[in-house]
């Protein structure tokens, strides 16, 4: 093939024999990890707030815990885009609801929309780990996790994000009573859950890279709700 | 994991190949001398094999030097055997245990091609190392006693192989304390 005919054919940068690809990267991982306990009376919903994207720390004080209703809390960590997004989808969603039926909607009812609002993406999921705690109408405690598509399960204590392998077994053991035999099982009050978090928290910030700086704690009571901050390792 | 004059060591007894449980009496830590013990995780066959040539060559530094090994120095052992294969490595990542003649625990881990790590509390390694990490981070505490020792290590392994699909179907811990060392079976659940 003549020179100048094979110039024209693959420009000079091209791989010749190869298809030019193209790569579409829109997810990064922004790390943090979010807990949720529920007792008889109350849900505990607490979050680190370390902001984070493979070694760089964006922000030591951006909360993972939003608030929806005046007693429904959501926890969500992953990539931060889908996490603002999702947030305000759900706030619209409420704001409409609210107008719509002219009252608050429920936990349970929340807890079910979210689990749809995930689903609707399935083939391009908000990559979003979440956590809703909140006081169902009978003014229990109930805590619901949820994967990025929208699965989902309520529980009474549950970790998400980069340290919840580390979280899990721990609540698993001091508030799930697992592998413990012959022990009376108190139920569980609002100042132990409170400080095995702060312990939990203390523990997965040795370990784990992006989690840290500080713990924004919510507690939600059929009373109201209070908040905490509690400082973590900023290392 | 680290003890006042104790220190403990603790597995899971779980034999499988990925997802599939072929045994459940499979035991992956060997007593060494009598106050040295090493535990492995990672390729069955490995272990076996790396076990052997430890036992082996510990064997014959003892014939020799009429004296027991220190920690310190059978951790240079493992390290250096692993490391005459550096390029084709086991597929091993051992955790020692031991006293020293004076008692004073000695913790310490290292990965398949031999580097270590010697640390004052406690050191994890396999599949369930995360959940393991979380579990002792919170569980330890310096200067426990055998008994609170023995406690703390059992929970530590016990709930942290409950949240990893391939690691459980009881586990085995042993106590080393200068004139004795305990080892029990522990329980668990079987899934």
């Amino acid at each position: 093939m003549a020179a100048e005919l094979k110039k024209a054919i693959y420009p000079e940068n091209a791989t010749i024999g190869l298809p030019t690809q193209h790569r579409f990267d829109p997810y990064t991982l922004n790390g943090g990890t979010i807990v949720g306990v529920a007792g008889d009376n109350f849900a505990i919903l607490a979050g680190d707030t370390r902001l984070s994207e493979g070694f760089m720390i964006h922000s030591r004080d951006t909360s993972k815990i939003y608030k929806l209703t005046e007693k429904t809390f959501l926890g969500t960590c992953g990539f931060q885009g889908d996490v603002l997004t999702l947030t305000r989808l759900l706030n619209a969603r409420l704001t409409m609801y609210e107008f719509e039926h002219r009252k608050k909607m429920s936990s349970t009812a929340i807890s079910q929309m979210l689990s749809t609002v995930l689903y609707y993406r399935r083939f391009f999921p908000y990559y979003t780990f979440n956590i809703l705690a909140g006081i169902d109408t009978d003014g229990k405690g109930c805590i619901y996790s949820y994967d990025a598509v929208g699965n989902y399960e309520k529980h009474t204590y549950h970790a998400s994000g980069t340290a919840s392998s580390m979280l899990q077994p721990l609540l698993d053991n001091q508030v799930g009573y697992l592998n413990q035999e012959g022990v009376r099982r108190v139920p569980l009050t609002i100042d132990k859950a409170r400080t095995l978090i702060k312990d939990v928290f203390i523990s997965a910030t040795e370990r784990d890279m992006y989690t840290g700086d500080s713990l924004h704690i919510v507690t939600i009571t059929s009373d109201g709700v209070t908040e905490d901050h509690f400082p973590l390792r900023r290392d | 994991m680290t003890g006042k004059n104790c220190v403990a060591i603790a597995a899971d007894r779980r034999f499988g190949i990925q997802a599939q449980t072929i045994g459940h009496e499979f035991q992956r830590i060997y007593g060494m001398s009598d106050h040295l013990y090493i535990g492995f995780s990672g390729l069955a066959t490995d272990v076996t094999t790396v076990s052997n040539k430890l036992k082996f060559r510990l064997n014959m530094y003892m014939l020799r030097e009429n004296r027991e090994m220190k920690p310190e120095t059978f951790m240079s052992l493992v390290s250096s055997l692993l490391y005459e294969k550096r390029f084709g490595p086991y597929f091993v990542e051992p955790v020692i245990a031991g006293l020293d003649k004076n008692a004073k625990p000695f913790v310490g881990s290292l990965d398949l091609i031999g580097c270590p790590m010697i640390t004052e509390d406690f050191v994890v390694s396999g599949t369930a190392s995360e959940q393991l990490y979380g579990m002792c981070e919170s569980l330890w505490e310096p200067d426990l006693e055998a008994d609170d020792l023995f406690e703390s290590i059992s929970q530590a392994l016990l709930n942290a192989v409950d949240r990893d699909c391939v690691s459980g179907w009881g586990g085995i811990v042993y106590v080393i304390e200068k004139d004795k060392v305990t080892e029990k079976i522990l329980k668990a659940r079987m899934d």
